[in-house]
């Protein structure tokens, strides 16, 4: 099916512009425009243009290099896909439970991922848009940038996202691809030595974290008028949330909320996504477009991640994020916050509550255990659900009886997330392009949309590839009009 | 690995033997950066330099790099590739790098050998992407992507030597934060860039 401005009407003499590659994003997109001689917008697509393949070629391979295999489609989160990746395949050597110390390791190498993920995401992709304004000038709209006009800012970024990967080198041996988690358990604990190395800075990072919350919110209670209408849209909220409703992470179970808040599923088991959820392809994008299978394509689509998670559960397990979380449900005053910008304050909400898992975490015996690993009789099939920190990750494996996988099936968080940012992108188009001479300025206004979401088009193009965004404007005939990329 | 020439602007900042810091050279060199079929992993390497970040951005500049809005790579001094070469668009914007860079780096396993996603070779692409995008559950609209926004896939991942002239690899998956900066600080300093110990692996 095609939404409002997914497809122009008649495609003949419109003008194409591209933004390509979108930057400050991980991966490769592109997003194209085709306008009409007075310069409306008749057509806005985000396309990811790169495929590589994962599903088919982990076919084949001994089930226990997978959670190794898989995390290289993502430097970002290489964590959240090694997790994901153990958790599917802990009943293909029949561990139904993990040991304490094996999922508390598995839980801080998590929390780890999603401080250091969301820090990076704030500070040194999308802070200079907030900081300096949309169209402020391409020379300073980068994190360097940031450094000279707010050292400190910068600086707790930095650190911030260090300790993330201090916590994952410490539980999985090395901060990008490492090793810690198997089909089972874990293949390491911590020592004590290691445990108080990051226990001296765990408490530093809850404060600054909670920093970040506040420079967040500031930042959107400073212009409500454009925090809480730019790119605006309405759709169903989608996560993991567990058994009594909190915020987890790690694991749960799916729950949807409609545009309006009410709770529509919940209590979907993992191993039940199949039934919901089916993936629309269509022939411009190598990203697939999931809904819900019996909402249809039309109303069945949703957004993931922080903004999702937020407001999806009914609390968040730790006291100062709890704090937070209301005040964000405040903002909506009895409405879900849809607005895409909004993710920012969310995101940093959830930088907050991870920090302060790791903190209780760290004071936990069990971590300095060797009770690595469970097993049992062996099964064939297992699906791991994790909550990334872009959003609900599905990792599902079927196992033959010579332990080679026969199947594999991926649905990544930014894919979740592929109608809900083409809506944001065509709404930013409809409400700052349509009609005038476009700038760089002004198509920054798509990108900075886009990067709300966080999109690892990275993790996206798994099926073969990448994402980069550039805006070229294309006469009838197909010659090129007008081009704006980046600082090009 | 070709002999270390030390890039224009730097030869004020070099000093015999190893070890940073180094100081600040005549001009700030500038350094552009890519990911091509790559993961990212390289690039989040390259960030775990973290306080050193400060350090380097009073020694460099960068051009179009993920962490800049600059879209297209104009004259640089150094340019670092993640990733190999999967699809016609990869095999471009690496043409460009090497026509504006004096030092090209192939920066981690998949610039070097292609990589993990070097593993669908032994595979017909078009059976890659029939499972993935048309003969599978869950599928709604099955066909395979064709549009001509998307850049044509290659049949095979290939490493960037192949392509064009590399001057430097380092290895790795990714190469660490500390290999990374090392590897910078000598380059910039005119030392021949000495990878030893820990600091040269390639898991």
């Amino acid at each position: 099916m095609s939404f409002e401005l997914e497809t122009a009407v008649n495609r003949e003499g419109l003008r194409r512009v591209a933004i390509d590659p979108v930057s400050r994003v991980e991966g490769h997109g592109k997003v194209t425009l085709l306008l009409d001689e007075a310069g409306h917008v008749k057509e806005a697509r985000l396309h990811i243009v790169e495929f590589r393949g994962f599903e088919k070629f982990i076919q084949g391979r001994p089930y226990w290099e997978v959670p190794v295999m898989v995390q290289r489609l993502c430097g970002i989160c290489p964590v959240s896909h090694h997790l994901a990746a153990a958790k599917a395949l802990d009943p293909v050597v029949g561990a139904l439970t993990l040991t304490p110390t094996a999922e508390k390791i598995r839980r801080l190498m998590h929390y780890g991922q999603i401080l250091q993920s969301h820090a990076l995401h704030f500070f040194h992709l999308s802070s200079p848009d907030l900081l300096f304004g949309f169209e402020s000038p391409v020379q300073q709209r980068n994190i360097v940038g940031v450094a000279a006009a707010h050292p400190e800012v910068a600086r707790q970024g930095v650190l911030l996202r260090k300790f993330g990967q201090e916590v994952i080198r410490i539980t999985a041996g090395k901060r990008v691809h490492g090793t810690g988690a198997v089909p089972g358990g874990v293949n390491k604990s911590l020592t004590a030595a290691e445990r108080d190395e990051l226990l001296a800075d765990a408490d530093q990072m809850i404060a600054w974290s909670r920093d970040a919350v506040h420079l967040a919110r500031r930042l959107h209670e400073s212009d409500r008028a454009l925090y809480d209408e730019f790119g605006l849209f309405r759709s169903h909220l989608f996560s993991l949330v567990r058994a009594d409703g909190a915020m987890d992470l790690y694991d749960g179970h799916l729950r949807l909320r409609d545009a309006r808040g009410h709770i529509v599923r919940d209590g979907i088991p993992c191993a039940d996504y199949e039934q919901h959820i089916v993936e629309e392809v269509k022939s411009w994008s190598y990203m697939k477009f999931p809904f819900m299978k019996d909402l249809g394509p039309a109303r069945g689509w949703y957004k993931v991640g922080p903004l999702a998670r937020v407001q999806n559960c009914d609390f968040i397990p730790s006291a100062l994020a709890e704090i937070e979380r209301q005040a964000f449900i405040a903002h909506g005053e009895g409405e879900p916050v849809h607005a895409p910008l909004a993710y920012h304050w969310a995101r940093m909400i959830e930088m907050l509550h991870a920090a302060e898992v790791i903190r209780s975490l760290l004071d936990d015996p069990d971590l300095l255990s060797n009770q690595r690993m469970n097993e049992g009789t062996k099964g064939r099939e297992g699906v791991g659900i994790i909550e990334a920190p872009r959003g609900t990750l599905i990792h599902h494996y079927r196992v033959d009886d010579d332990d080679l996988v026969s199947y594999c099936n991926l649905i990544v968080s930014t894919t979740h997330n592929n109608q809900a940012m083409n809506e944001a992108v065509r709404q930013v188009a409809r409400r700052y392009l349509d009609g005038r001479q476009l700038t760089e300025g002004l198509l920054n206004h798509i990108e900075v949309a886009i990067r709300a979401f966080d999109p690892c088009l990275s993790c996206a193009t798994h099926a073969l590839g990448k994402m980069p965004l550039v805006v070229e404007l294309l006469t009838a005939d197909g010659s090129l009009a007008d081009r704006v990329a980046h600082g090009g | 690995m070709s002999p270390a020439r030390p890039p224009e602007g730097a030869r004020t900042a070099a000093r015999e033997g190893g070890g940073s810091p180094v100081s600040a050279p005549a001009r700030k060199l500038r350094v552009a950066t890519t990911s091509l079929a790559g993961c990212f992993g390289c690039h989040m390497s390259f960030l775990d330099i973290d306080e050193h970040l400060f350090e380097l951005v009073e020694l460099i500049e960068f051009d179009r790099s993920p962490l800049t809005d600059i879209k297209e790579v104009g004259p640089c001094d150094i340019g670092l590739i993640e990733g190999g070469v999967c699809n016609a668009e990869n095999v471009h914007v690496l043409r460009a790098f090497r026509r504006n860079c004096k030092t090209l780096i192939a920066l981690g396993a998949c610039a070097v050998n292609g990589g993990l996603p070097a593993q669908r070779n032994h595979l017909p692409l078009s059976e890659c992407l029939r499972e993935v995008y048309q003969f599978r559950p869950g599928i709604a609209n099955g066909q395979i992507p064709n549009d001509p926004e998307l850049p044509l896939p290659l049949d095979k991942v290939r490493p960037i030597h192949e392509v064009v002239r590399i001057d430097y690899f380092l290895p790795g998956c990714p190469p660490s934060g500390p290999a990374i900066w090392k590897f910078l600080t000598d380059l910039i300093a005119g030392r021949t860039p000495r990878l030893t110990g820990g600091l040269l692996h390639y898991d």
